[in-house]
C-alpha cells in the first residue's frame, strides 16, 4: 500500500521482528481456526444428517429408517459415511418392518435462473416416481420456484411412470414435459403455465437420472431389499 | 516502531457515532455486496449483520491488543489474516447453528473477509486505540451496519413477500412486489433510502440556517 | 456442474448471472469508479487480469488444499493470494506499463477488496470447476464486470449534462441507475436455451 511522505521518519523495521509478528499471528490464526473446525464438526454433520433425512422421509412415503448406497453403471454398493467416490448416492428407504419402501436419488439441471436440485423417490413396486422435494433453486419468485410448492406441479409426480423397456436398459417411454393442461400420459410432466423452462428442466433431470439408474437398480434390487444385517 | 498514539477517550459519542453519523452503509457507503445480495428477507438481513458485528469487534480487538507488535509494513497482511480467521470461524458457527441460515447467506459470510468496513476500522482505528475505545466503536459501527441492513431487509420483504420475518403481514389478495426482492430490487430499494436520508438532511441544514438568520438564495 | 459447456459458462458469467448487476460482487468499485468511461476501461482490463491469475491460483491451492484435507484453511489461503496477485500485478505494471500505472493509481490496490474477485475464487470451489472451466468462469466474470462498469460510466458522464433533483445526487441516483440496467439485464436470463 502507498506510503505517504509523513511516515518515513519512522525507521524502516528490520526482518525479524517482522517475521516475529507474522509468524506469531500465523500460529494463533491456524490455531483458533482448527479449535472452531474440530468443535463445530459433529454439529454440521448432524445439521446435514437431519436435512436429508428430512426430505428423504418426505419423498419416500412410509421410510422410517435409511441406508445409503452407491451406484454405479454395473453395480450398487453399501455405502458407509463418506460419499461416493463415483457414480451416483442412492438413499434407500425402509418401513418400520424393515421392507424396501422406495429409493431416493438426487437429479439436477440447469434451469431458468440457475441450476435446480432435486431429490426424487423411485419405487420399485409400482416402477414409478413417487414424489420429488426440491433442495436448491435460485428460480423466480411467484413464477418458477412453483415448481417446489404447487400442488398440480407436484401431482404430476405421485405416480410418473417410469417403466423400462424389454430390453431393460433405458425407459419404455422418456419423461418428457407437454403443455400445461395436455397430459395425456402417465409418464408425461403437466408443465406449469408460464414457467416452461423451469419444468422442462425437472423433467430433463429426472430422465437423465432415471435412464441412467433404473436399469442398474432393477438388476441389483435384491441388494437394496436385504435390510441391514442380512437375511430379509 | 509506532507512530505516538492519542488516544480517544471513550464516551456515548463513541458509540453513537457509528449509528448515524459514519454509518458504514448509509452515510460512507462500505461493505455495499452484502447490503444488496442478502438483504432479501429481514433474517438474513439480521444474520449477516450479527456475523458482520462479531467479526468486526473479535478481529479489531486483536488488532488492538496486538497493535504495538505489529510492524508498519507487514500490517495490512496481518490484518486480513486476522480477519480471516475470524470469518473462517464465524462460517462455521453458522453451520452448525442452521444450514438453511448458511445456505441462504451463500458465499457472502465468506466474503466478510473483504468487507471494506472491518478493514477500513482495524487501519484508521483499532491499530490506533486502546482495547476499551476499539471495543466501544467496533460496537457502534456494527450496530449501525446491522440497522442499515434491516431497513433494507424489511422493506424488501414486506413488499416483496408480504411478510416480516416469516410472519405473513397481509391477506392472501396481497400481490408481491417480487422485483423487491430480486436484484433490482435492492439496488432500487438503498437507493431510495439514500433518498430519504439526504432529503432528511437537506431540510435539517435548511433549517439550521433559517434559524440563524440567513437567507438562501432566491428560489 | 460439471458438465457445462465453456461457452456457457463465459455467458452466464458475463450476462446472465452478470457479477455486478445480479450477484452483487465488486459493488464499491462500481459505484465509486464508474463515473468516466476511461478510467472504468482500465479498472476493468485490471479486474481481468487479477480475475484470471486469482482463478488460476485458487484453482492449484483448492487441488492442494482437498490432498491434505486441510480445507479449513482454503478461506486465509485464497485472501493471501488475492493479495500477492494485486501486488504482482502492481509491480508488473509499474515496470512495463508505467502509463498504465499511472492512470490507475489507487485503484489497484483497492482490487484486493473488491469482492468479485474472491467471489470468483469461492463460487468455482463450491461449483467444482475443472481448470478449464475455471478459465472461462473467470474470464466471463472480468468481461462481465468491465460491461457493467463502463455501462454505467457511459450513463453518469451523460447525466452530469442533466439536471437532477439535488437530493438524488451522488449515490442515489447511481444506485437507481443500477437497479434499472440489472432490470434489463434480467431479460438475459434463460438465454443459455436448453442446456443439459
Amino acid at each position: 500500500m502507498t506510503q505517504p511522505a509523513a511516515e518515513q521518519a519512522v525507521p524502516s523495521t528490520p526482518r525479524i521482528p517482522m517475521l516475529r509478528t507474522l509468524g506469531l499471528v500465523a500460529a494463533l490464526s491456524g490455531f483458533l481456526v482448527v479449535l472452531a473446525h474440530h468443535l463445530s464438526l459433529p454439529l454440521i454433520e448432524e445439521n446435514k444428517r437431519i436435512a436429508i433425512e428430512r426430505a428423504l422421509f418426505k419423498v419416500i412415503p412410509g421410510a422410517v429408517t435409511r441406508r445409503d448406497f452407491q451406484l454405479t453403471a454395473d453395480d450398487i454398493e453399501p455405502l458407509g459415511e463418506a460419499a461416493p467416490a463415483q457414480g451416483m448416492h442412492l438413499y434407500a428407504g425402509y418401513d418400520a418392518k424393515g421392507a424396501l419402501a422406495g429409493v431416493a436419488l438426487e437429479a439436477a439441471a440447469q434451469g431458468y435462473q440457475d441450476v435446480i436440485r432435486v431429490l426424487y423417490s423411485y419405487d420399485p413396486a409400482c416402477e414409478c416416481i413417487r414424489g420429488i422435494q426440491v433442495l436448491k433453486m435460485a428460480e423466480t419468485p411467484g413464477i418458477g420456484d412453483k415448481i417446489a410448492k404447487d400442488p398440480d406441479f407436484l401431482r404430476n409426480f405421485e405416480a410418473l411412470d417410469t417403466r423400462l423397456d424389454p430390453t431393460g436398459s433405458g425407459l419404455a417411454n422418456a419423461i418428457i414435459s407437454v403443455k400445461h393442461g395436455s397430459k395425456s400420459e402417465p409418464w408425461q410432466i403437466d408443465a406449469i403455465s408460464g414457467a416452461t423452462i423451469s419444468s422442462k428442466a425437472v423433467a430433463r433431470m429426472l430422465n437423465d437420472s432415471t435412464q441412467q439408474a433404473l436399469p442398474v437398480i432393477a438388476r441389483h434390487l435384491d441388494t437394496l431389499q436385504q435390510p441391514a444385517g442380512g437375511t430379509p | 516502531m509506532s507512530l505516538p498514539e492519542r488516544h480517544e477517550a471513550v464516551t456515548a459519542d463513541t458509540f453513537l457515532r457509528g449509528l448515524w453519523q459514519e454509518n458504514p452503509v448509509f452515510v460512507m457507503l462500505l461493505g455495499m455486496c452484502p447490503v444488496l445480495a442478502v438483504t432479501n428477507s429481514a433474517i438474513n438481513a439480521l444474520a449477516m449483520g450479527l456475523a458482520t458485528t462479531f467479526v468486526l469487534l473479535c478481529s479489531s480487538s486483536l488488532v488492538s491488543l496486538l497493535r504495538k507488535m505489529i510492524p508498519k509494513q507487514v500490517r495490512i497482511a496481518t490484518y486480513i489474516i486476522i480477519i480471516a480467521t475470524f470469518v473462517t470461524m464465524v462460517d462455521y458457527a453458522i453451520q452448525a447453528i442452521s444450514l438453511d441460515l448458511y445456505n441462504a447467506l451463500g458465499a457472502f459470510i465468506q466474503l466478510i473477509v473483504v468487507n471494506c468496513m472491518i478493514l477500513g476500522r482495524a487501519e484508521a482505528y483499532a491499530s490506533k486505540q486502546r482495547l476499551g475505545a476499539t471495543l466501544v466503536n467496533g460496537l457502534g459501527m456494527g450496530t449501525g451496519f446491522t440497522i442499515a441492513l434491516l431497513c433494507l431487509g424489511s422493506v424488501r420483504e414486506i413488499l416483496g413477500a408480504g411478510s416480516l420475518f416469516g410472519v405473513q403481514l397481509f391477506s392472501d389478495n396481497f400481490q408481491p412486489w417480487v422485483v423487491m426482492i430480486l436484484p433490482p430490487g435492492g439496488f432500487f430499494v438503498l437507493g431510495a433510502w439514500l433518498l430519504v436520508f439526504a432529503w432528511y438532511r437537506q431540510r435539517r441544514e435548511r433549517r439550521l440556517l433559517e434559524q440563524e438568520g440567513v437567507t438562501t438564495d432566491g428560489r | 456442474m460439471a458438465g457445462e459447456s465453456l461457452g456457457f459458462i463465459f455467458l452466464n458469467a458475463a450476462v446472465i448471472n452478470n457479477f455486478v448487476l445480479a450477484l452483487f460482487l465488486g459493488i464499491c468499485p462500481f459505484l465509486g469508479v464508474s463515473a468516466k468511461r476511461a478510467t472504468a476501461w482500465n479498472m476493468g482490463l485490471a479486474v481481468i487480469f487479477v480475475m484470471l491469475v486469482s482463478s488460476v491460483s485458487a484453482w492449484g491451492i483448492n487441488w492442494l488444499l482437498t490432498r491434505f484435507e486441510i480445507e479449513f484453511l482454503r478461506l486465509i489461503c485464497y485472501i493471501a493470494v488475492i493479495a500477492s496477485a494485486v501486488q504482482l500485478v502492481e509491480m508488473m505494471m509499474k515496470k512495463f506499463s508505467p502509463a498504465l500505472f499511472r492512470a490507475l493509481g489507487i485503484f489497484l490496490p483497492l482490487i484486493t477488496t473488491n469482492c468479485a474477485i474472491l467471489g470468483v475464487a469461492l463460487f468455482q470451489t463450491f461449483r467444482e470447476y475443472s481448470f478449464l472451466q475455471c478459465l472461462a468462469f473467470s474470464l466471463g466474470a472480468g468481461v462481465g464486470f468491465t460491461l457493467a462498469l463502463t455501462l454505467m460510466a457511459g450513463l453518469r458522464e451523460r447525466l452530469e449534462l442533466s439536471r437532477v433533483p439535488d437530493v438524488s445526487q451522488g449515490a442515489a441516483m447511481t444506485l437507481m441507475l443500477a437497479g434499472l440496467l440489472s432490470l434489463a439485464f434480467m431479460g438475459f436470463a434463460g438465454l443459455g436455451g436448453q442446456h443439459a
